[in-house]
C-alpha cells in the first residue's frame, strides 16, 4: 500500500516539485502515472525508493513511513520495491542469470531459494533459453524484460517502472506493458510512469496524472481524464 | 522480504570471491594501486631499516663508553680483586672486568711509541681499577654515584657528555625517522585512496544498482575491503622482497669497504620476520583504509 498525503517537496535550490500531493495505491492495483515534464513524476518515484524525504506530508510506503524511517532500514524498504528503469541499468559484465543472482545474493537469499526462483522469473519474462547472454548480447526489449525479471526476482510487494518503455519501439513497448500487467495479475501492484498516451490508452487501468506537484487527474479509463480535484 | 537477520551472516566465500574477481577485472587500475603501495611500503621500509641500524651502531658506540672505578690503593690486589661482586651487584652494572695497575701501565704505555717517557714510571703510581659496563648509559650519574659508595672505590671516572651525547642523538634519529614514516603513511593511503577511488567511480553504477536491490552499505562495503585486503597483502609480499634484495645490497656495500666500519650493519637474518610483519600489516592497512575512505561517498545514493 502506498499512501502521499498533503506532501510537499521543495529541493534546496527553491525548486517546489511537490505542491500537496494526495495519491492512495492499494495493494494489487495497476496504475498509471502521466504528467508533463516537471509534474514531479520523477520526485514521486525518488519518495517511494527513500531517495529524498518529504518537506511536509506524509509518506507510507508498503509498510514503512518514510517521514521517519532510519538510513538503515532504507535497503528494507526497497527490498519491497522492484524498480524498473527507461535504460534498464543492467551490470554489462555480468550474465542474464548472473545479473538476477547478484539481485538475490544482495537481500541474502540461500542457494536453494536463488536456484528455484531464477529459472522460474526467467520463464515467466520469456528469457528461460538466455540466461547465460551478457546484456549487449540482447536486444532492448530484452534487455527491458531482464530488469523487469530482476526487479521481481526478490518477490516484491510494488514495482515502479520509470518511462520502461522509453527507449523501445511501439511493438516491443506493448509487449512490455503486457508484461507488466501479467505481473500485476499474478498479486503484485504496478506503478508505471509513462509519457506515452497511445500505450496508455491500450490498457482499460486506473490513470493518475500530476501537474504542477499536484495530482490534477484520477480515475479509470483514457489518458485524457481529469478529475474534479 | 524484511528480514533484517538475511545480511547479518557475513557471507565470506562470496565477499572474497567478489574481491578477488574484482581486483581481476579492474586489472590496469589494481596494479597502479599495487604499484603505488609498492612504492611507499618500499621507502617506509628503507627509512625504517636505516633507522635501525643508525640505532644499533649508536648501541655499540654506547656500550664502548665505560666507566673506570679506581680502588683505593691501601686494598692489595687479591682484595681489590674481591670488590667484583658487590659492584655487580649494583644496579645497571653489567660487567666489572677487573685490571691490575701492571696491565693499565701496560695499556698506557702501548698508546705511545717511544717508552723512554716512561722509563722512571713504576705501575705504582697506577690504581687497580674496574671497567664497568652498563646496561643504560643515561643512568650514568646513578651509576657512578653507585659506584662511590661500595667500600674501596676510591674514585669513578665516566664521560656524562657523550653518553649525553649519544642519547640524544638516539632520540633526535628516533623522532625524525618516526615522523618520517607517519607523513609516508598518510600519503601512501591518500594516494591509495584516490587509486581505488578511481576503480570505485569506474563501478558507480554497480553500486546505485546495489542500493537500488536494496543492498546494504556493509554489503556493498565487503567486497571492496577484501579487495583492498588482497591488494594490500599482495603489495606487501613484493615489497619484503625487494626490500630483501636491496638491503642485502646496501650491506653488502658498507662491510666490503673500510671507510663505513664505524656502522654496525643488522644482518636481515635476524629482523626479516619484524620487516615482513611491518610491511603485512601496513599494506593491509592501506589497502583496507583506502578501500574505506574510497567508497564512502559512493554509499550517499
Amino acid at each position: 500500500m502506498i499512501r502521499l498525503t498533503n506532501v510537499v517537496k521543495e529541493y534546496s535550490n527553491g525548486t517546489k516539485a511537490l505542491n500537496g500531493l494526495n495519491l492512495e495505491i492499494k495493494d494489487g492495483e495497476f496504475v498509471f502515472m502521466v504528467g508533463p515534464s516537471g509534474s514531479g513524476k520523477s520526485t514521486v518515484i525518488k519518495l517511494l525508493t527513500g531517495e529524498v524525504v518529504p518537506t511536509e506530508g506524509r509518506v507510507m510506503v508498503n509498510g514503512f513511513s518514510l517521514n521517519n524511517i532510519e538510513e538503515w532500514q532504507i535497503p528494507y524498504l526497497r527490498r519491497t520495491i522492484g524498480i524498473i528503469f527507461q535504460d534498464f541499468r543492467l551490470i554489462e559484465k555480468k550474465s542474464v542469470y548472473d545479473n538476477m543472482l547478484f539481485a538475490m545474493r544482495v537481500v541474502g537469499a540461500s542457494p536453494r531459494e536463488i536456484k528455484k526462483r531464477i529459472p522460474y522469473v526467467l520463464k515467466l519474462v520469456g528469457l528461460e533459453n538466455k540466461a547465460s547472454r551478457l546484456p549487449d548480447e540482447l536486444s532492448g526489449g530484452e534487455q527491458q524484460r531482464v530488469a523487469i525479471a530482476r526487479a521481481l526476482v526478490n518477490n516484491p510487494v510494488t514495482i515502479i517502472a520509470d518511462e520502461p518503455t522509453g527507449n523501445l519501439d511501439p511493438a516491443r513497448s506493448l509487449e512490455i506493458m503486457t508484461l507488466l500487467k501479467k505481473i500485476n495479475e499474478l498479486g503484485t501492484t504496478v506503478l508505471v510512469v509513462t509519457h506515452e498516451k497511445a500505450l496508455v490508452d491500450r490498457f482499460d487501468e486506473r490513470v493518475v496524472m500530476l501537474e504542477r506537484g499536484r495530482v490534477v487527474g484520477d480515475g479509470v479509463g483514457k489518458y485524457k481524464v481529469k478529475a474534479n480535484a | 522480504m524484511r528480514n533484517k537477520s538475511n545480511n547479518k551472516n557475513h557471507d565470506f566465500t562470496y565477499f572474497m570471491t567478489e574481491g578477488f574477481s574484482n581486483m581481476f577485472t579492474h586489472g590496469f587500475m589494481s596494479f597502479a594501486a599495487i604499484g603505488i603501495t609498492v612504492a611507499c611500503l618500499l621507502i617506509m621500509g628503507t627509512f625504517s631499516l636505516v633507522a635501525v641500524n643508525a640505532s644499533a651502531t649508536l648501541v655499540k658506540l654506547e656500550q664502548e663508553n665505560d666507566v673506570l672505578a679506581f680502588v683505593d690503593e691501601s686494598l692489595s690486589e687479591s682484595e681489590a680483586r674481591a670488590l667484583e661482586d658487590d659492584l655487580l651487584a649494583l644496579d645497571n652494572v653489567n660487567g666489572a672486568e677487573f685490571i691490575t695497575r701492571e696491565q693499565a701501565l701496560e695499556d698506557y704505555k702501548a698508546q705511545f711509541e717511544d717508552e723512554s717517557y716512561f722509563q722512571n714510571l713504576g705501575p705504582e703510581t697506577l690504581r687497580h681499577r674496574f671497567l664497568i659496563s652498563m646496561d643504560d648509559i643515561s643512568l650514568m650519574d646513578e651509576t657512578k654515584a653507585a659506584l662511590l659508595t661500595v667500600p674501596g672505590i676510591a674514585d669513578v671516572n665516566g664521560y656524562e657528555e657523550l653518553s649525553t651525547g649519544f642519547i640524544a642523538m638516539r632520540n633526535v634519529a628516533t623522532v625524525v625517522c618516526v615522523a618520517l614514516i607517519a607523513i609516508l603513511f598518510l600519503v601512501s593511503v591518500f594516494i591509495i585512496a584516490n587509486t581505488i577511488k578511481l576503480t570505485t567511480f569506474d563501478r558507480r553504477d554497480e553500486i546505485a544498482i546495489m542500493k537500488m536491490v536494496g543492498a546494504t552499505n556493509g554489503f556493498i562495503r565487503w567486497p571492496f575491503v577484501y579487495e583492498g585486503f588482497l591488494m594490500g597483502l599482495l603489495s606487501a609480499v613484493i615489497a619484503f622482497f625487494l626490500q630483501w634484495g636491496l638491503y642485502g645490497m646496501v650491506a653488502r656495500g658498507i662491510t666490503s669497504t673500510d671507510v663505513f666500519s664505524i656502522i654496525q650493519v643488522v644482518p636481515f637474518g635476524s629482523i626479516w620476520y619484524a620487516v615482513a610483519l611491518a610491511f603485512i600489516a601496513v599494506g593491509m592497512l592501506i589497502g583496507v583504509g583506502g578501500s574505506l575512505s574510497a567508497i564512502r561517498q559512493f554509499l550517499k545514493v
